[in-house]
């Protein structure tokens, strides 16, 4: 169906490793090419860490699935170096309204604060996601990608982990030090393993259709509760690249999926939709059931799970795609340092400690959400369809209408990683925020500088030449980032329009530690080097 | 965080005149409607207390309900 994009096909190069005398080891073997797995093996390349990436297929996500993208994510992207053709293919929005019956309720700004070289959402179809990331993928001679390999058995040990791979040419086994499982949300491997992900399944089907128009409507988000052309159901329209714009219709629990999907049952009702004069093709639909779950333990032995597999959202939100790859960053700066030497194997447990955290979070939002949308008895109906009457003319009632709390990055505040501190700008446990920057005569932005290693961030105005050293010799995993209005040189940057010192109330002398996945670690008011070393001891766990 | 507590003590300017309106508001109302305009009350009041403190204490409080016919 799908008529402006082909999938590519990679192609399947036999593996040195399958005519090898013995079973070959690697440290890092990824199971899935989807966007956590692929997101994987990224960040872990750009630490330096090889990894092997086994797929079952040879292609990106057939159909788009995941469409709208946060800026954190876009950050860690860019980190990855493929954030700007996201960016570029991406449509940027940040308006939207919400229609109850047959009339608008009210309208939506995010206001996306400025001076961030990132928007706060783009929506592009996860087949382009996936396809940047791949080429990006290509370039690092750290990612060893593997098609049609599709892993038939593992054995977890206490010390590694054994597999055995089908492919084109037969069969073959590896082992691995850590096996990182991005096989999503019905995860074959958490099967393998015995292992469980629970949670709730709603009881509502919903279409997801992608069509191509000709017509031209806004590039908002419009969401409908209980429309005329689509009765007690709820419906969102939302624009993609190429044109294509996804439709959510609400089924109910009684819908037939198989029927559903049928092209001459999806045309009519988008034609209502749409009204009779507008001309669309349908470019790809499905049906769907949501569910919220998550697994209890998101590590066995060396066996590490990621994405859906680990964690699964409903669609309101966006938290499936940006939670999971914010949730593989969150592992990858951890087992990067674990193999390098710098922290021990229980920083991994880490992993599940802030990424539970963040899942509980997501779901809880998504779960929110839609049962809002979905109200499970006649009374939430009945305070559900109110609240939409009282938000056309109130507007605390807006407050409640929940069509989906947009995904922003979690915070470990409470995490064992973080010191905590009493102070002014970002909180420790808080994701860092982009500013722009002036470094080498050249703009730039904080974020670029940030990421990937340790840094200490400090405003040197009045520092001694001293203590920055002391800060500078803490640890070859720890840059130091000086942010001063008179001084030049390589890691010196200027705050060109004061955005750092007012998001950091980065004041004379304050230093924060900032990890490898851009959160605060620990803000000091003094440059004192021991604090900042004791900081990063706790954050990787030592 | 505020340290107020849900006001069980009377706190009504007029209590008999507050009742009194409240009645008379759904005297010719439909059961359905009644429904919806309590809702709308619930929801317009609970805005205004706005302390989730206070407003999980006000639940707490109405969901404990005695057995009718005792």
């Amino acid at each position: 169906m799908l008529k402006t994009y082909t999938n590519p096909e990679y192609a399947y190069v036999p593996s040195a490793d399958q005519g090898a005398p013995a079973t070959v080891h690697h440290p890092v073997i990824i199971i899935g090419a989807g966007p956590c797995g692929l997101a994987a093996a990224l960040d872990l390349a750009t630490q330096g860490v090889r990894s092997v990436v086994l797929d079952d297929n040879n292609t990106v996500s057939v159909g788009s699935r995941a469409i709208c993208f946060s800026k954190r994510t876009l950050e860690i992207l860019d980190r990855y170096g493929c954030a700007a053709p996201m960016n570029e293919k991406g449509i940027t929005w940040k308006k939207g309204k919400v229609f109850f019956r047959n009339k608008q309720i009210y309208d939506f700004d995010l206001l996306a604060e400025e001076g961030h070289k990132l928007p706060a959402f783009i929506n592009l179809q996860q087949y382009y996601f996936e396809e940047y990331m791949i080429d990006r993928a290509l370039e690092f001679a750290e990612i060893d990608l593997r098609w049609k390999s599709r892993v038939s058995k593992v054995e977890d040990h206490t010390d590694k982990t054994t597999l055995t791979v089908e492919t084109p040419d037969g069969s073959y086994d590896l082992s691995c030090d850590y096996l990182l499982v991005a096989d999503g949300a019905n995860s074959g491997i958490r099967d393998m393993l015995g292992l469980e992900s629970k949670g709730q399944e709603f009881h509502d089907r919903f279409l997801i259709a992608d069509v191509v128009m000709k017509a031209e409507f806004p590039t908002e988000r419009w969401f409908w509760f209980d429309p005329p052309f689509h009765p007690n159901q709820s419906v969102l329209l939302h624009k993609q690249a190429d044109n294509v714009w996804r439709i959510d219709f609400q089924l109910g629990w009684d819908a037939d999926p198989e029927e559903e999907k049928k092209e001459e049952n999806i045309r009519p009702r988008i034609q209502q939709m749409l009204g009779k004069d507008v001309e669309f093709e349908l470019e790809w639909a499905s049906v769907y059931t949501f569910k919220c779950r998550r697994m209890d333990n998101f590590i066995k032995n060396r066996v590490v799970f990621m994405g859906d597999a680990a964690h699964q959202v409903s669609p309101f939100g966006a938290r499936g795609a940006n939670g999971g790859i914010q949730a593989v960053e969150n592992l990858a700066w951890k087992l990067a340092r674990v193999l390098q030497g710098y922290a021990p194997h229980s920083l991994l447990e880490t992993y599940n400690q802030e990424r539970i955290h963040g899942a509980a979070e997501n779901i809880l939002n998504s779960t929110r959400a839609t049962d809002f949308i979905t109200p499970k008895n006649e009374i939430s109906r009945i305070f559900r369809d109110e609240t939409l009457r009282l938000a056309e003319k109130f507007p605390f009632a807006r407050s409640l209408v929940n069509s989906g709390r947009l995904s922003t990055p979690c915070d470990y505040a409470s995490s064992d990683l973080i010191t905590k501190t009493n102070g002014s700008g970002i909180q420790p446990g808080f994701v860092a925020k982009d500013a722009p920057i002036e470094m080498n005569g050249e703009k730039g932005w904080l974020m670029d500088q940030l990421g990937s290693r340790f840094v200490a961030l400090i405003n040197s105005d009045g520092v001694s030449a001293d203590d920055i050293s002391a800060l500078s010799k803490i640890s070859d995993d720890l840059d130091v980032l000086e942010v001063s209005a008179h001084k030049q040189g390589p890691n010196i940057l200027d705050d060109c329009d004061g955005l750092i010192a007012e998001r950091y109330a980065l004041s004379a002398g304050v230093v924060y530690l900032i990890r490898p996945d851009q959160y605060v670690a620990a803000r000091f008011e003094g440059p004192a080097a021991a604090d900042v070393n004791a900081a990063l001891d706790k954050s990787l766990g030592r | 965080m505020s340290n107020v507590k849900l006001i069980t003590d009377p706190n009504f300017d007029d209590a008999d005149a507050f009742y009194a309106a409240l009645t008379d508001a759904h005297r010719n109302l439909t059961p359905r409607d009644s429904e919806r305009v309590n809702a709308r009350l619930v929801l317009l009041l609970a805005n205004h207390i706005g302390d989730q403190k206070i407003l999980m204490s006000a639940l707490e409080a109405a969901t404990d309900l005695e057995d009718e016919n005792s």
